[in-house]
């Protein structure tokens, strides 16, 4: 890494850095980002990534076999914690994969062009956070192979699924999320991977690329009709964004649990599911730029704008803690206030007060600003800040459960070693794709960024968005 | 009207900026051509207008896609928890309309997202991975930094000699033959 590059960083200031670094043409763009994933084949970082991330992925495999063989008792899950481990993670990832979602529809609908340099990866973290999501519910049945009665279809039994519950909601949620967001990806997909395919040097680059770019020529015509489709879509994925989260809470909401039944649950999933989203979008922003070399498309300006949004969910995140203990305390129901102490004192306060000191107390360092230029103090806040959320559903769907009405009902709930397997199994299944991502695929989109350049040619004061 | 190369799609000229592949677009369109295309790595809203490019039936079919979800989520519902297999779940009445909403509503998202897909699929024709213009070999740029424009030989005023000069005399790099 240049230093001189390092001090602009570091004399950053929001109005004189522009989006797209200056001198860009549309052969540079194209060029460096096609090389980008050449290049990155030859680091030793990404080799070595790779190696770790498939070892990972060999212990979901093995994990999810030992579960098929031996059934989910091989978890900590049991009678009053029936749900654990993979519930936490599933409401987690899909809580990650709300940022990218966030960056690709909402912040294209409100003209932030910055997004333009970020959308892609952030979609296609979105894709495999939808992927390690929906996973978790499907393994965590009983008997996984029948996972296909909760679709509803004319079926030989005269069965079909009961629709008032939420875990039904659920299904059509995150089903369609899944959908809509690969239509998403795969649309804005198309132009870059033309771009590929006639830039491939091999036969089986141009077979692949080309298969995929479907013989996408730059018509006029066609771009006409993307723009209009892209912008539809964008509109459609926008209420996902608040939709799928609020559902998943719902599955909480709608239960008579003590620490559950509480109308505050879905917006303060999906602030939290933003919150940690825009964490790993970070991270994943900052591994680029310095692992990868994408430092000329992601900017420090990049990183400030997503590091403000996420700070401003960390506050509804807070805010939410508090409005959640006002509540049980202007309640004055006794089962809300056990629960309540339960977390402030009792058997839940080691997690508790991690997720206050992950999610609310050390990310406010990033409102300084040598904090959030420094990419190590920034990766390293995100890293926490998963980690606090990932405690925080925990917390939720652990203590819930673990602490009923009926005191002999209590139990507390033990995780073994195999949850932890699939924990890490999932990061290492997430990471495993990401890595092919940025080898096999444009991590930037390269249209976008010739669209910008030439627009930013074209009237002057287009790229200054921000200011 | 002359005799035709049978064998000729038609002839394309390429161009160094979008501003001249735009000027070029106006001023054949103004010649009165119709059958015309430009080629650009990255969308040019001004060519929108030039070649009457028309997209609301997209929206259309999106809304009409929306409601088709909507309506088949609803009436799943109906029918399966009222219809088909009536069960009192703690004691709520067969058709729970307030429970229905979540479903219905996904349905709704995921009919729009779908027919907009298609249409844009439609609009694409894809997959069409042969096309006469990737038989100019200068073409590949057209997806990473070259501008072109076609003209196609079943166009009523195309001629071979008489548009190869109008293409000459713009302000292009270079003119081709594109052989079908």
């Amino acid at each position: 890494m240049p230093i001189q590059e390092q001090k602009s960083d570091d004399h950053f200031s929001l109005r004189d850095e522009s989006i797209l670094p200056k001198g860009e043409s549309f052969e540079s763009v194209t060029r460096s980002i096609s090389n980008g994933k050449d290049a990155v084949k030859g680091r030793l970082a990404f080799r070595l990534s790779l190696l770790a991330a498939l070892g990972m992925v060999f212990l979901l495999c093995v994990a999810v076999t030992h579960l098929f063989i031996r059934g989910i008792g091989i978890f900590g899950n049991n009678m009053p914690s029936a749900w654990g481990f993979p519930i936490v993670n599933f409401v987690w990832w899909i809580g990650i994969g709300h940022a990218g979602t966030f960056i690709s529809a909402i912040l294209l609908i409100l003209h932030q062009n910055w997004r333009d340099s970020i959308n892609r990866f952030a979609e296609a973290m979105t894709l495999v956070a939808v992927l390690c999501a929906a996973m978790m519910p499907l393994i965590h049945l009983g008997r996984p192979i029948v996972f296909y009665w909760l679709i509803p279809y004319p079926n030989s039994m005269n069965l079909w699924p009961q629709f008032r519950s939420p875990l039904m909601w659920d299904m059509f949620a995150v089903g369609t999320y899944g959908t809509i967001s690969l239509l998403f990806f795969f649309v804005g997909l198309i132009p870059d991977m033309a771009t590929f395919r006639d830039r491939a040097k091999s036969r089986f680059g141009q077979y692949f690329y080309g298969a995929i770019a479907g013989g996408w020529r730059g018509s006029a015509r066609h771009w006409s009709a993307n723009k209009t489709a892209y912008v539809i879509l964008a509109g459609l994925a926008t209420p996902l964004v608040v939709s799928v989260h609020s559902i998943v809470a719902l599955d909480f909401a709608s239960s008579i649990l003590p620490a559950w039944h509480s109308e505050i649950f879905p917006p303060y999933f999906v602030a939290g599911a933003i919150y940690s989203g825009f964490a790993m979008v970070l991270c994943i922003s900052v591994l680029l730029r310095r692992i990868f070399d994408f430092g000329r498309y992601i900017t420090q300006r990049h990183i400030n704008t997503m590091v403000y949004v996420m700070m401003s969910t960390g506050l509804i995140v807070a805010y939410a803690y508090l409005v959640e203990a006002f509540i049980i305390w202007y309640s004055q129901n006794p089962p809300e206030i056990q629960v309540a102490l339960d977390h402030y004192t009792g058997a839940a306060a080691p997690v508790y007060w991690s997720v206050i000191v992950c999610n609310i107390v050390i990310p406010q360092i990033l409102w300084l600003r040598w904090a959030r230029c420094n990419s190590y103090c920034v990766f390293i806040v995100c890293i926490i800040i998963n980690i606090g959320m990932w405690l925080e559903r925990f917390l939720i769907v652990v203590s819930g459960l673990s602490r009923d009405y009926l005191m002999s009902s209590w139990a507390e709930f033990h995780p073994t070693l195999w949850d932890f397997a699939l924990l890490l199994g999932l990061l290492g299944l997430f990471s495993f794709c990401l890595l092919l991502f940025v080898r096999y695929f444009p991590v930037i989109p390269m249209y976008e960024l010739r669209s910008s350049i030439f627009k930013s040619k074209a009237h002057p004061k287009s790229s200054e968005v921000l200011s | 009207m002359k005799e035709q190369d049978p064998n000729l799609y038609g002839l394309m000229a390429e161009f160094a900026t979008p501003e001249s592949l735009v000027e070029s677009a106006r001023k054949i369109a103004l010649a009165g051509y119709k059958r015309f295309d430009a080629y650009s790595p990255f969308a040019i809203d001004e060519l929108d207008e030039i070649l009457h490019c028309e997209n609301s039936w997209i929206p259309r079919l999106a809304l009409a896609g929306g409601l088709s979800g909507a309506a088949f989520g609803f009436v799943l519902q109906h029918y399966a928890a009222a219809v088909w297999y009536p069960q009192i779940v703690a004691g709520k009445p067969f058709d729970s309309i307030p429970a229905f909403v979540p479903i219905t509503f996904e349905m709704a998202i995921l009919g729009a997202g779908l027919s907009c897909f298609a249409a844009l699929m439609f609009a694409y024709r894809y997959p069409h991975p042969y096309h006469p213009v990737f038989n100019v070999e200068r073409f590949s740029l057209a997806s990473q930094t070259g501008f072109f424009l076609a003209i196609e030989a079943d166009d009523p005023l195309f001629d071979s000699v008489q548009t190869k000069a109008l293409l000459d005399e713009m302000s292009s790099e270079a003119v081709y033959e594109i052989p079908k």
